[in-house]
């Protein structure tokens, strides 16, 4: 699977609040309605003017704070096709898969990429194309990867229990 | 070479001789809590198409992040959870009078140290004071747990971290770890189980040894642990008959780091807008005016919080401009607090006592902010919005800080009341 697409870039630390305000979490209900809110906290343009395939570029610990699993939501609805950060928060980096988000860890390419610059991820070659050059990145761990090729964990889990076939 | 306790527990839980950092196992969880999010776990759930939990009697589920229900939309939400609750038999339902998760899940006795729990919400490192390790994750994989009664986890790295002394009068286990973040940094600990030792987490209270594992989520955890001893005992024999084992680490256990904190000399600690590593000793933001003060949540509303605070308030007034609002951990810590008479001392102080729950931490339910207004809280975050309004500021601190603080309507040194 390769994306290809235009970057946003953010710093460290962005928490799960900014990306989905914690007042939301119970009166959103469907995950159309919570790409509306994406990243409301941070940079209220974003969700108004974010393409589908646009990547996020961050820094450190992209997505720490609460465990809500729309902030993973919100950006996949959103259109994001992929997330490149220096490092993920553990429950977001858990959440982005689960709901079939692609996530990669490359602090050095993150030094090197603008915002708003097209870059592509390769994420069986495990490597990514900026205008400042190619970075590899380490493959996500087997099982891992299982489950984002699935589309993520409840499609995942069906095809365990043998509830839909192959995938 | 001996092994950590992270280590031991998911090298029993996967069902394997060993296991080393790095490696991804699968393992059984013995109890998996939920909260106000059960709602739309349940639709996951639904989607799995698997028509009943595996194992109902390892669900934990108790409602207290908008309780009571705010609006229609919440109040549905509930109604589904206890539709959800009886259709699945799930016996451990703690309603709208319990509590929050954090607190009542060791109250209610399912809690055991050498367990592994799972739960909807960062802050489910807290019971690792308990001698469990015991880590957040999201909602579809609580869903996938009810089905498969199966998740993965990746053996993590051990961070030990010593804290030694004796820690000054007017000071608690929040400086001690507002200090420790303030330190490390939001990601100092990514990944890591933290295990924290030394006399100064001898000397704490089961609350404050609580409060240390519950902030621990804000370096980025995996999970917190210290290990249980005479007063963890002491404090589970009153919630539960169940046997158990304690597990600890081996004397030879490998540890990534090793860090050493004296405490003797700490000064009140105070975490400032918009991130919980931004910390500074109280001192250097003395005289910032509050409109807003908070005392109690899942961090710092126990018994011995709501105590310090009527102690340092008993007989005074708060300042005017000031709403100081306290929310117990619990309806059991409530009614324990009504009989010692702090209730009444923190009323007559000018103090709103409300009923236990999470609203304000998130933004969800009671006590919001306005724009440029400044909340000083006991709570464990401070983003940006983070209180339901993004133009506001809120500072994290401990119990004796905020009720100090309170008195004067500014951020104030403890130090300044006991004199």
């Amino acid at each position: 699977m390769s994306i290809k697409g235009k970057v946003w870039k953010y710093g460290d630390d962005v928490n799960t609040d900014v990306i989905f305000p914690g007042k939301y979490t119970y009166t959103i209900r469907e995950p159309e309605q919570m790409a509306k809110h994406a990243m409301e906290d941070l940079d209220p343009e974003f969700a108004k003017e974010v393409e589908k395939g646009d990547i996020i570029v961050a820094g450190r610990n992209f997505g720490c704070g609460s465990s809500r699993e729309q902030a993973a939501t919100c950006l996949k609805y959103a259109g994001v096709g992929a997330i490149v950060a220096k490092s993920f928060a553990r429950i977001f980096f858990r959440n982005g898969i689960n709901q079939g988000l692609p996530l990669v860890q490359c602090r050095e390419a993150v030094e090197n990429i603008c915002s708003g610059e097209v870059i592509s991820v390769d994420f069986e070659k495990g490597k990514l194309r900026c205008k400042r050059g190619v970075f590899s990145f380490p493959p996500l761990p087997e099982s891992v990867l299982g489950i984002l090729n699935d589309g993520g964990l409840i499609p995942h889990t069906r095809r365990i229990l043998g509830i839909d076939k192959g995938g | 070479m001996g092994k950590t306790f992270a280590e031991k527990i998911l090298a029993v839980k996967s069902g394997k001789e060993s296991v080393s950092p790095g490696e991804i196992v699968t393992i059984s969880p013995d109890v998996v809590m939920s909260h106000d999010n059960t709602a739309a776990i349940s639709k996951k759930f639904g989607q799995i198409g698997v028509n009943h939990v595996m194992h109902p009697e390892k669900i934990v589920i108790s409602l207290d992040h908008c309780v009571p229900a705010a609006t229609e939309e919440y109040a549905l939400n509930h109604k589904e959870i206890r539709e959800f609750v009886q259709k699945q038999g799930v016996r451990s339902f703690y309603d709208i009078n319990t509590g929050v998760c954090h607190q009542v899940l060791p109250e209610k006795g399912h809690l055991l140290p050498g367990t592994l729990v799972l739960g909807a919400d960062s802050h489910t490192t807290t019971y690792g004071a308990f001698g469990a390790f015991a880590a957040g994750i999201g909602r579809s994989e609580v869903a996938s747990i009810w089905a498969t009664d199966e998740i993965w986890l990746r053996v993590p790295e051990t961070l030990k971290i010593n804290i030694e002394g004796e820690l000054p009068r007017g000071l608690y286990a929040k400086d001690i770890i507002l200090c420790i973040i303030g330190n490390l940094g939001a990601d100092g600990a990514l990944y890591d189980a933290v295990e924290f030792s030394g006399k100064a987490v001898r000397n704490m209270s089961v609350g404050g040894r609580m409060t240390l594992c519950n902030m621990a989520a804000e370096m980025g955890v995996k999970i917190g642990y210290m290990e249980p001893d005479e007063k963890t005992i002491q404090w589970l024999a009153s919630r539960t008959d169940k046997e158990y084992k304690i597990v600890k680490s081996d004397a030879d256990a490998e540890f990534e780091r090793i860090i050493d904190y004296d405490v003797s000399d700490l000064e009140p600690q105070i975490a400032c807008p918009h991130t919980v590593d931004n910390v500074k000793p109280v001192s250097e933001v003395v005289g910032t005016r509050i409109d807003q003060a908070l005392i109690g949540t899942c961090t710092n509303g126990r018994i011995e919080d709501l105590k310090v605070a009527s102690d340092i308030l008993r007989g005074k007034k708060i300042s005017k401009g000031v709403r100081l609002l306290i929310f117990p951990a619990s309806m059991e810590v409530f009614g324990e607090a009504m009989e010692l008479g702090i209730l009444q001392e923190l009323v007559k102080s000018g103090a709103v006592i409300m009923n236990p729950g999470c609203g304000p931490c998130l933004g969800a339910h009671e006590g919001a902010l306005a724009p440029g207004e400044v909340c000083l809280s006991t709570a464990n975050r401070n983003f940006k919005g983070r209180m339901g309004c993004r133009d506001a500021e809120i500072y994290l601190a401990s119990p004796a800080t905020v009720a100090a603080s309170s008195l004067y309507g500014e951020i104030t040194n403890v130090r300044r009341c006991s004199r």
